[in-house]
């Protein structure tokens, strides 16, 4: 099982004491978000809402992103239920052990997604480090990511970056891309958010 | 109504040839080396010739042979300001402009200039004139976007958006269409003469800037209870982003994930901002080719959107010829 522990949330892996509000967390039922990699294959979604219902999970919402795939071809699903974090952990266990793909899981609750297009020497200016400097940044994580250098590592390349920020926090997740692109010299394509219809 | 065209480009060319059609007669026509001044304005057949205007203009490059200072001093009762855009002091159009008002006469605008770098200037010219000055031209071609805005009063109006360049929109429609670079685009359309051989204007976003700054001006002083409170835009007040370097794949990375890259100008009483921007790809924002769209968000009437062709002799000079209408 140690495979499991990987993806159980770090305050969780510390134990108890770690956690943010101490002793409750771990009793009182909290909302969580998982995100899943299915294969596009029948009976893959309801495998996968199995482990979490007979856990202990309370199903909240399935958002089943058919219109998108992930990097390696698989449609992205999350999941949003209740539970205590000790069954939480069991139930990220639970997935992980039937084979399905946990991408993120975590007790946060990432509101609102976004798109942005980051161009330029994005290779040269070490992508993993601009990666990880906007998932430093606490308003939101790096959901997903796609680079496309047709010329090259050394030329200028794009990359299309998926952001999960927190509920009303877009706006600050965006100023720092924006810092991290003036700094770095890279060209930030920001979506027009709150426009679309 | 009488008009003097001064400048005899496209725009004001096709203001000459279509006047008559809205009923008005066009009693001067100058470029910038030479002018034609009709003789009397007793009948409806005493205008300048448009025809003969026109033909000269293409043959020997001259409208007429009378002095452009002469058109200035016509006895007219609109003059349409149609020399191209240029941009500090924006001259000499807006000297053409105060020469109309401090003869009590009025002006419509097809030039960006004096209404993007001077608006506080005009407005002050205005207040000591009879005249009046409007420039629905400036700002989308044929699409009635100044006049939508007043009609919905700028105090209701809390944004207005959209793509308001037609040859960057054309090269970005096509790089994303093609999978082709920004070069290989751009080349096509100066073939096809969607793009100039400076394309500058256009692919660095100064055109579109130019018109989010006088929407922004338009918005600003028609919010003001009082003028003297309004903030006025210039150019320099717009924050800028052209499609120059956007690369092929990141159109594609784009359209991978439904989206697709538009410039977007954005224009509010406190901020202008030009840049690409990332909207869906069957969006309503997402025109194709050199179309334009305007997108108003209002206080109490949600969005409203008007979209057409932004350029263009006859649709610029509708917007031209509507303005003058309206100041009958």
């Amino acid at each position: 099982m140690s495979d499991a522990r990987d993806g159980v949330p770090e305050e969780a892996a510390d134990g108890e004491d770690a956690t943010p509000d101490g002793g409750h967390a771990a009793t009182t039922p909290s909302t969580h978000t998982v995100r899943l990699e299915l294969v596009d294959e029948p009976g893959q979604l309801l495998a996968a809402l199995h482990p979490i219902a007979d856990n202990g999970g309370n199903l909240l919402s399935i958002y089943h992103e058919r219109g998108n795939k992930t990097p390696r071809g698989r449609i992205p699903v999350e999941v949003d239920f209740e539970a205590t974090q000790e069954r939480f952990e069991g139930i990220v266990e639970a997935l992980r052990s039937e084979g399905v793909n946990v991408m993120q899981a975590g007790t946060e609750r990432y509101a609102e997604e976004v798109t942005i297009l980051l161009f330029g020497h994005l290779i040269d200016t070490d992508l993993s480090d601009s990666l990880s400097r906007i998932e430093a940044c606490e308003s939101a994580s790096v959901a997903d990511v796609s680079l496309a250098a047709p010329q090259g590592t050394e030329q200028a390349s794009s990359a299309r970056l998926r952001l999960e920020a927190r509920a009303g926090e877009t706006e600050a997740a965006l100023a720092a891309v924006r810092e991290l692109a003036d700094e770095k010299d890279l060209r930030l394509v920001e979506p027009l958010t709150g426009v679309e219809a | 109504m009488r008009l003097a065209v001064v400048g005899a480009g496209a725009v004001g060319r096709s203001v000459v040839d279509l006047a008559g059609e809205y009923g008005h007669e066009v009693v001067a026509v100058a470029d910038s080396s030479s002018a034609v001044v009709a003789d009397g304005v007793d009948s409806r057949h005493s205008g300048v010739d448009s025809d003969a205007v026109v033909a000269r203009k293409a043959e020997r490059g001259i409208v007429g042979d009378d002095d452009p200072e002469d058109a200035l001093a016509a006895d007219y009762d609109v003059l349409i300001e149609a020399t191209p855009t240029t941009l500090g002091d924006a001259e000499p159009g807006f000297s053409h402009v105060r020469t109309a008002l401090e003869r009590d006469r009025h002006a419509v605008l097809a030039n960006k200039g004096p209404v993007a770098e001077r608006f506080g200037d005009l407005r002050g010219l205005v207040d000591d004139s009879d005249g009046e000055i409007r420039f629905e031209a400036t700002v989308g071609g044929a699409i009635p976007a100044v006049s939508t805005v007043e009609d919905i009063e700028p105090g209701h109006v809390t944004a207005v958006r959209g793509v308001l360049n037609g040859t960057a929109n054309f090269i970005l429609t096509r790089m994303a269409a093609e999978g082709l670079d920004y070069e290989h685009v751009l080349a096509e359309a100066q073939d096809l003469g969607v793009a100039e051989a400076d394309p500058s204007f256009d692919v660095d976003g100064t055109d579109a800037a130019l018109k989010c700054v006088i929407l922004a001006n338009v918005l600003s002083f028609g919010a003001a209870d009082d003028p003297a409170d309004a903030r006025e835009f210039t150019l320099a007040d717009a924050d800028v982003e052209g499609i120059r370097d956007v690369p092929g794949s990141a159109l594609r990375l784009a359209a991978e994930d439904g989206r697709t890259v538009r410039l977007i100008g954005e224009a509010t009483g406190e901020t202008v901002r030009v840049a690409p921007r990332l909207v869906p790809e069957n969006g309503t924002l997402a025109v194709s080719g050199t179309q334009n769209i305007v997108q108003i968000e209002t206080t109490h009437a949600g969005r409203l959107n008007i979209s057409g062709r932004g350029a263009g002799g006859p649709e610029t000079a509708s917007a031209v010829l509507g303005d003058v209408g309206r100041l009958e």
